[in-house]
């Protein structure tokens, strides 16, 4: 069955509070999830005051100030800061999205930051994404083509064609909407999830790639695909402002429409 | 622990080349449900007062006999389609999963038989 509870080394513990300085007025918590695996300790939350003053408008701009000036051991990934590079997800205020992205201003109440969920934790908000770039290679993210290349030009494609890439070729693959999804999080082993298959479209529709059919072919299984009931928790979560679950539903309609 | 490259656990037994079927005969099955239940809600209701004689003459005619066959029969089909689905996405392999599949086929089938028979028995 799918484990709808935590085993008890994963039980998530009160864990230790750091205070602001004494002059800091506009002071906010960041609560955020702690694991260590060589400390052999259950999960906690630890508690950070942060002074918003001296602090930039994002969410990331607060644990950088944490990490930086209160407690250098705390953990997480972050490159870009603009919401282009995606190695800042995590769950933050109880949705998936980038930390880089996230105003502080639109979260009321302390600031809750976990990792992304129903996932393997290496360290505090790091998670281990081998499986997520796997499945991604898996669908061959490249143009493949039968025809020889045109010899010193490129693949010509229309306007109108390039515009049906709109929506899907901005996916950082920052692995938000996977994380949010129930089928993902229960049958992850074999279900692309919603990234990955936004994916896989944005090359089934490319009129440059002539190997829509084998493409087709590969995600036509029980898991691969049709795990999706299209519950829209990935269109909801995405801090791209993309709609995974749509494209999702355009391979289905690509199925049906290639029996007859 | 397995050695198993991350690739090859994803490839695992590869495609299963179906699925597609599953998912558009429930779509199918879900739209064909929806004027057979209201039509067998309106006439339960019609007949909420009515005695045994009146019901079973009302079974027997050649439309009402007709349409409670498609809607046993879609019904169970797409009953046992939603269950499969279900037990797909909860339940992982193992004995579990074949008992349970087994169980949903089989039970799906012996009510759809019956109550197919019950029907005809009234009608013909």
């Amino acid at each position: 069955m799918a484990e709808f509870r935590l085993p008890k080394n994963s039980t998530v513990k009160k864990g230790k509070y750091f205070k602001a300085d004494d002059g800091a007025t506009n002071v906010r918590k960041y609560n955020i999830y702690r694991w260590n695996e060589e400390d052999g300790e259950n999960p906690r939350i630890d508690t950070y005051e942060v002074d918003m003053d001296k602090c930039g408008p994002m969410v990331l701009d607060g644990l950088i100030k944490i990490k930086n000036e209160i407690d250098p051991t705390l953990t997480f990934r972050r490159s870009c800061r603009e919401g282009v590079c995606g190695s800042c997800a995590m769950n933050i205020a109880g949705t998936n999205t980038l930390a880089c992205t996230k105003d502080n201003d639109e979260i009321k109440g302390d600031i809750n930051i976990y990792p992304l969920p129903h996932m393997e934790v290496v360290k505090d908000l790091v998670t281990d994404l081998t499986h997520f770039y796997a499945q991604y290679s898996s669908i061959k993210p490249w143009m493949q083509t039968v025809s020889p290349t045109p010899s010193g030009a490129e693949r010509l494609q229309s306007p109108e064609d390039r515009a049906k890439l709109d929506g899907l070729y901005e996916c950082v693959l920052c692995a938000s909407c996977s994380t949010s999804c129930p089928s993902y999080w229960w049958n992850s082993e074999k279900y692309l999830g919603p990234a990955v298959l936004l994916q896989a479209y944005r090359w089934l529709i490319d009129s440059r790639d002539e190997a829509t059919g084998e493409r087709l072919d590969d995600l036509e299984d029980p898991f691969r695909l049709y795990r999706c009931h299209t519950i829209m928790n990935c269109t909801n979560t995405c801090p791209k402002g993309l709609n995974p679950a749509k494209a999702i539903a355009e391979i289905k309609k690509m199925m049906v429409e290639r029996q007859g | 622990m397995s050695m198993n490259t991350p690739i090859s656990k994803v490839r695992g037994l590869g495609s299963a080349k179906s699925g597609t079927d599953h998912w558009w005969i429930q779509k199918i099955a879900a739209v064909s449900l929806i004027p057979l239940t209201i039509w067998f809600v309106a006439s339960i209701v019609q007949m909420t007062n009515a005695d045994y004689f009146t019901v079973r003459a009302w079974l027997a005619s050649p439309i009402s006999a007709t349409l409670m066959l498609l809607y046993i029969v879609i019904g169970l089909y797409h009953l046992r389609l939603g269950l499969q689905a279900v037990v797909e996405d909860y339940v992982v392999g193992g004995g579990m999963k074949v008992f349970l599949q087994f169980s949903i086929l089989f039970g799906c089938t012996v009510i759809a038989v019956g109550s197919i028979f019950s029907v005809l028995k009234i009608a013909l």
